[in-house]
């Protein structure tokens, strides 16, 4: 078959172009391990996990288990996929040259930022589908305010996202790595994601400030009682605004 | 401010790029011409990859101006990026994704890209369309950068070191592609340490050493096609004054050029008996030769000429 390699230059419409970009990065997000056992394995052994054990140790909770516990680990879920698993991408595309690549194609750079967004929202959305089928499974009877657990995840990924992006601008790939995930479990362990901030004591105040405790407050308000976290949003667009601004200042494109 | 559609398809003017104290591109002056092949040929560190790269508008020139056909990559850089092929010489793909994948992949960033399949044949990438970058060899890896360059179609495409890590036959599939892409009217730029793929494929040729441009000419203008040339290398350094008592020995008609301390190179009309004075030459002088070659002067002669070093 002979080629014909005469020129015919010209990009794709922004919108097919950001498109194609979101599909390939949820289909390599999908199809690496390590990142789909942080997506939906963890928080889904996290959830039964809470549910089963509280019902042995008698937790003196005010809600049932499954009820108490779904909102955060949806928290967690987002977390992990907005922030560590794009961090951790983001630096090896570095890494790898596939941003300079890219760079040097017809997809502008805002293009790039939007297919990552998409892709994230996709990933959670199949994510939210696994966690919320295993939390009915559960028991879970959730008083719901869809567009209040719409809102929250929107801002939080936007908030862990701008974060993620920060670290993986600034780092090195294998840093990177370590850093996103150890701040995942830190915060995981004390971040008030999958328990409350008041469950926190004294320290409540501070959790109730991170990006994971307002994260956590904001969904369990909207799927325990329909209600709108304004405090808890103002937290996350605060997080998000100043993620965004040191990224700008410091992401290095190689 | 010339008319953009007859520009030529480069045009780097004075331009200076320092990394630190070191000094990348030293005032470099090049010019491309739309429908050629034209290759910056020069040894590792010279400058080739960071003018590329200011071309591909990923550095901002310090000092100079850079076009483009006729835009500025810095500031025009949406308008001139589809229209540009860019073959980067590391990297440049997603460890885990799959050959033929990225292809579709970048090929959806067009608006008229080629046919993957036919072009995925064509550089012998069928065979290794599901394999994952980072399992791919170094020369399937270089046929799918080569691939990705060129899947949009554009104007003029840039190779950074096109057959880096490719076996014979790959090199000369890739040389019949770019042939192929001048004769479909793309410009191509590309740049290379090796001397015959620049000899063979080159309209016009850029020698480029420490950031400059030492000399510019067609393969035959520059190895001033059918000139012999004599090169001698001997195992310890010449006695002070050798070339000089070598020269006249030969007599005007030929041109000795010290090369280093232990070889030298003699331009001219040269034929057997050149040799016998060479090697009767050698014994007055007590060296001994460790290589005495007569050949057709070549692009290695002409860096050498120029640079005193080899080109590798």
């Amino acid at each position: 078959m002979t080629l014909d390699l005469s020129p015919r230059p010209g990009g794709a419409p922004l919108g097919s172009q950001v498109l194609a970009q979101a599909g390939m990065e949820t289909r390599l997000l999908l199809r690496n391990g390590e990142q789909l056992l942080l997506a939906v394995v963890i928080p889904v052994v996290v959830l039964v996990g809470a549910v089963l054990g509280a019902d042995r140790i008698g937790l003196d909770l005010s809600r049932r288990a499954v009820d108490e516990f779904t909102p955060g680990v949806l928290a967690l879920a987002v977390m992990s996929t907005s922030f560590t698993s794009l961090a951790i991408a983001t630096g090896f595309e570095r890494r790898y040259g596939v941003i300079k690549r890219l760079g040097a194609s017809p997809l502008p750079r805002t293009g790039l930022l939007l297919g990552k967004v998409l892709g994230l929202l996709l990933v959670e959305a199949l994510q939210v589908v696994v966690i919320a089928a295993v939390a009915l499974a559960l028991g879970w009877r959730p008083d719901a305010s869809l567009p209040a657990a719409l809102v929250s995840t929107v801002l939080g990924t936007a908030a862990f996202a701008s974060l993620g992006l920060f670290v993986a601008g600034v780092l090195r790939a294998e840093a990177t790595l370590a850093a996103a995930n150890l701040v995942y479990l830190l915060l995981l362990a004390g971040g008030a994601v999958v328990l409350p901030s008041s469950a926190y004591g004294s320290a409540g105040g501070f959790t109730r400030l991170l990006p994971s405790g307002a994260l956590g407050d904001a969904l369990r308000s909207a799927l325990w009682s329909g209600e709108a976290a304004w405090g808890a949003w103002l937290v996350l667009a605060v997080w998000a605004v100043v993620g965004a601004a040191l990224t700008a200042r410091t992401f290095q494109w190689e | 401010m010339p008319d953009a559609a007859s520009s030529p398809a480069v045009e780097v003017t004075r331009l200076v790029m320092r990394y630190g104290e070191k000094t990348a591109v030293d005032h470099l002056d090049l010019r491309v011409e739309r429908g050629t092949i034209t290759a910056v040929l020069g040894p590792n560190g010279a400058g080739k990859t960071t003018t590329l790269e200011t071309c591909e508008g990923y550095r901002a020139p310090q000092q100079g101006t850079v076009r483009v056909l006729g835009l500025d990559p810095q500031r025009e850089r949406r308008a001139l990026l589809p229209r540009i092929g860019v073959m980067l010489q590391d990297g440049g793909a997603w460890s885990g994704v799959r050959a033929l994948e990225m292809l579709r992949h970048v090929a959806r960033l067009h608006a008229h890209p080629l046919d993957v399949d036919a072009l995925a044949d064509r550089l012998g990438l069928g065979d290794c369309g599901r394999t994952p970058y980072r399992r791919l060899s170094g020369g399937q890896q270089q046929r799918l950068k080569l691939a990705l360059a060129l899947v949009g179609r554009p104007e003029l495409v840039f190779v950074d070191e096109p057959t880096a890590g490719m076996d014979p036959a790959a090199r000369r599939t890739t040389w019949e592609l770019l042939r192929q892409l001048r004769a479909d009217g793309v410009t191509v730029v590309l740049t290379t340490h090796h001397m015959d793929e620049a000899e063979r494929l080159a309209d016009l040729i850029h020698i480029i050493d420490r950031g400059r441009v030492i000399a510019s000419g067609t393969p035959l203008q520059l190895t001033r096609g059918g000139t012999s040339t004599i090169r001698l290398v001997v195992t310890k350094p010449f006695p002070a004054g050798a070339p000089d008592s070598l020269q006249a020995s030969l007599g005007g008609h030929l041109e000795v050029t010290t090369i280093s301390d232990v070889s030298l190179l003699i331009t001219g009309p040269a034929d057997s008996t050149t040799l016998a004075v060479v090697s009767a030459w050698c014994e007055e002088q007590r060296v001994l030769p460790e290589s005495l070659n007569l050949g057709q002067r070549t692009l290695e002669d002409v860096f050498l000429e120029l640079t005193g070093r080899g080109l590798s």
